[in-house]
């Protein structure tokens, strides 16, 4: 019966990283991104705000200087590694949404390294290995229930998400708390944190470790057999099983890789991500929160290939540093929320794999859609006639 | 645990299963038809948020009525771009959650105080005085559908012609049966009920709208949904079990001696979960085409 199941998701998942439409890759991503920015302009207009003047200060905000970059490209670091958990399992015929919760026990993982006092290279590694082992451990049970008893890692991934949630703060607050300031964990030494690499900015040396994970997972997905099988159960599970390969185990091994990145992603924010290097035990958790949901938006616009994905967290990263000028910016305040409006659109937008077919054709439809709703107003027909 | 903890346990329950039932039921009317779809969560919440909207505008019906405008919206978007437009629905789904957690949080900041907005009494819904306290009257709503809901996936022709949509989209093309259209009806409606769901918990339930309000609900209703096996009926007890554990952690939180940490406490709806689904699934069989787009060959 799992599967039945499994077909399902990877039906689900048809075009997610195939382009439908005879297009080029990147042309579909731009495309879905100035639709997303489309729309967020209208809501912008909306709710009284001058779109145009405020995308000014967002993109000044993200690319406008050395400055600006710098802290573009910090966002875009733990992006790149939550996106690649995404779309490993996407590889593999998976929708792992659990890199939110994979990334709060990362992260508070590596807060462990505040016991340890070691010196400066090693507390680095330690800290990045106990990440990514917490990280890895907690997307095991989601693939260990998907494996056994079928459950959909749809279902699995986001009860695993807010189960971390709350254990996360459980554990801040009473375990890794900070005995002097009660709002925060330990902070990581000074000899285990990533040093800053622009004076000023929150960007630090960690971002190689995201580049460097990125090109690994290129490198085992695309030049080697065990990545030639994650892909190929990935797009035809049959097939791939009467050739020889264990589905089970690119299973299993897509989402152990996922794990490690989205743990990564957690070290990142806590050992390279001034000023704090702790976590925040407060409710919301703000340095932590969302961005295993914004790395899918990551993962979707880059093609769910490593190197789609680090030009699409740059893209995103400005979004999210332009973001935070934008809200600030004089006359024309927009929240920062809306960045995620835009990416929510964006995602939308690409979900449509007939989105450059639809700007011809979508007068016909909308005279179908019309004509639809005139033959429901005009007598009201019961659902078997139409 | 006295009789009056008894009946404030499931005076508690009953309240918290209302939009998980409602959802369950409306996704499992989608799921029938062949659609599924995973941006239930942000349906809820941003017709939590709309709803509150028109509930100060005109009254809490007003808000119940905008509530589920937006969640037919939605589910009618979701369904225009995964019928007409062949989309892929696993990422419209993620869309439509991304785009309602900023879209909310957008909003909430608009009305004034960032992440809350308290809902005004006088735009609040009523509840009903009834022996065991006071209790909304859209409870009664989410007990009768999913029987009215059964009845017409079983034994009306409208009913029967949304299963032929999703299991055999061929067959019932070519008996005349326009697929998409149905789809759309189906989704349409799920949407609409999710909405209700999402109102309710603004304007009926809770009081209050926060950026986090669905809180998981529209992923435990997917849950209930493939507890069910799209069976309306089981979806309502699944919601009631979800709901009676989200009700023991809320009364459980109100215990003066506090015998396990909140933040256990918190866990708990969702470790129930994942245990009832894993223990569920087995016997569970979907809609043959479920997830896929239908093109005439």
């Amino acid at each position: 019966m799992s599967e039945s199941k499994r077909s399902i998701e990877s039906r689900l998942l048809r075009g997610a990283h195939r382009t439908l439409t005879g297009l080029s890759p990147a042309v579909e991503s731009l495309l879905a991104a100035v639709v997303g920015l489309l729309i967020g302009a209208i809501l912008m207009y909306i709710w009284g705000f001058n779109p145009w003047k405020a995308y000014i200060a967002l993109f000044k905000g993200a690319y406008g200087g050395s400055y600006e970059i710098a802290s573009s490209l910090a966002r875009a670091t733990p992006l790149i590694l939550t996106a690649l958990t995404f779309s490993i399992c996407l590889r593999s015929g998976m929708f792992n949404i659990g890199a939110e919760g994979q990334l709060f026990m990362g992260a508070t993982a590596s807060i462990l390294v505040a016991y340890m006092a070691l010196p400066a290279p090693l507390g680095q590694i330690v800290g990045l290995i106990l990440a990514a082992i917490a990280g890895a451990a907690w997307s095991l049970v989601p693939a260990f229930l998907k494996l056994t008893r079928g459950v959909s890692e749809v279902i699995s991934t986001i009860m695993f998400n807010w189960i971390a949630r709350w254990l996360v703060l459980y554990l801040a607050i009473f375990i890794l708390g900070d005995p002097n300031r009660a709002e925060k964990t330990l902070s990581i030494p000074l000899a285990a944190r990533f040093p800053v690499m622009v004076r000023g900015t929150d960007l630090s040396y960690t971002i190689f470790v995201s580049v460097a994970f990125a090109l690994l997972i290129y490198f085992v997905l695309w030049h080697t057999t065990v990545g030639y099988e994650v892909r190929a159960a990935g797009l035809n599970p049959t097939a791939a099983r009467y050739g020889g390969i264990r589905n089970k185990r690119t299973m299993f091994l897509s989402f152990i890789l996922g794990g490690i990145a989205a743990g990564l992603a957690g070290a990142t924010i806590t050992m390279g991500q001034p000023p704090t290097y702790a976590i925040y035990g407060g409710a919301a958790m703000p340095q932590l929160t969302n961005v295993g949901f914004d790395g899918m938006a990551v993962a979707m616009v880059g093609r769910n290939h490593p190197i789609g994905i680090i030009i699409a967290a740059v893209f995103f990263g400005g979004l999210n540093a332009g973001g935070r000028v934008m809200q600030f910016y004089g006359s024309n305040p927009v929240p920062l929320e809306l960045v995620r409006v835009v990416m929510g659109a964006i995602v939308l937008a690409m979900s449509i794999p007939e989105l450059i077919r639809i700007f011809p054709s979508v007068k016909k439809q909308g005279q179908e859609l019309v004509g639809l709703f005139r033959r429901l107003t005009r007598k009201p027909v019961k659902e078997e006639q139409a | 645990m006295s009789l009056n903890d008894i009946l404030s346990l499931l005076r508690i329950s009953l309240h918290a299963m209302v939009p998980l039932a409602l959802t369950a039921v409306g996704e499992i009317i989608g799921e029938t038809a062949g659609l599924f779809n995973i941006g239930l969560e942000g349906i809820l919440l941003m017709s939590a948020f709309v709803a509150v909207l028109g509930a100060k505008a005109g009254g809490p019906a007003v808000g119940l009525l905008v509530g589920m405008g937006t969640g037919a919206f939605v589910g009618f978007l979701f369904s225009v771009i995964n019928t007409y437009w062949k989309g892929t629905q696993m990422v419209t789904g993620i869309g439509i959650n991304l785009f309602a957690m900023g879209f909310v949080a957008f909003g909430l900041i608009q009305l004034g105080a960032p992440g809350f907005h308290d809902v005004p009494k006088a735009a609040e819904l009523a509840k009903l005085r009834t022996p065991m306290g006071a209790m909304s009257p859209l409870i009664l709503v989410a007990l009768v559908l999913p029987f009215i809901v059964f009845w017409f996936l079983k034994r009306t022709r409208a009913g029967l012609m949304l299963k032929a949509a999703g299991e055999a989209p061929e067959a019932a093309d070519v008996a005349g049966i326009n697929i998409n259209r149905i789809r759309l009806y189906a989704t349409t409606f799920g949407g609409l009920l999710a909405g209700l769901g999402g109102a309710y918990m603004s304007v009926a339930w809770m009081g209050l709208v926060t950026k986090d309000l669905s809180a998981g609900r529209g992923f435990i209703s997917l849950a209930c949904v493939v507890f069910s096996g799209l069976n309306p009926l089981l979806a309502l007890l699944a919601a009631f079990i979800f709901g009676l554990f989200q009700g023991l952690a809320e009364w459980v939180k109100t215990l003066p001696s506090k015998p396990i940490p909140a933040q256990f406490v918190s866990m708990l709806p969702y470790i129930i979960t994942l245990l009832v689904v894993s223990g569920a699934i087995g016997r569970v069989r979907f809609p043959k085409s479920l997830g896929e787009p239908y093109k005439r060959e």
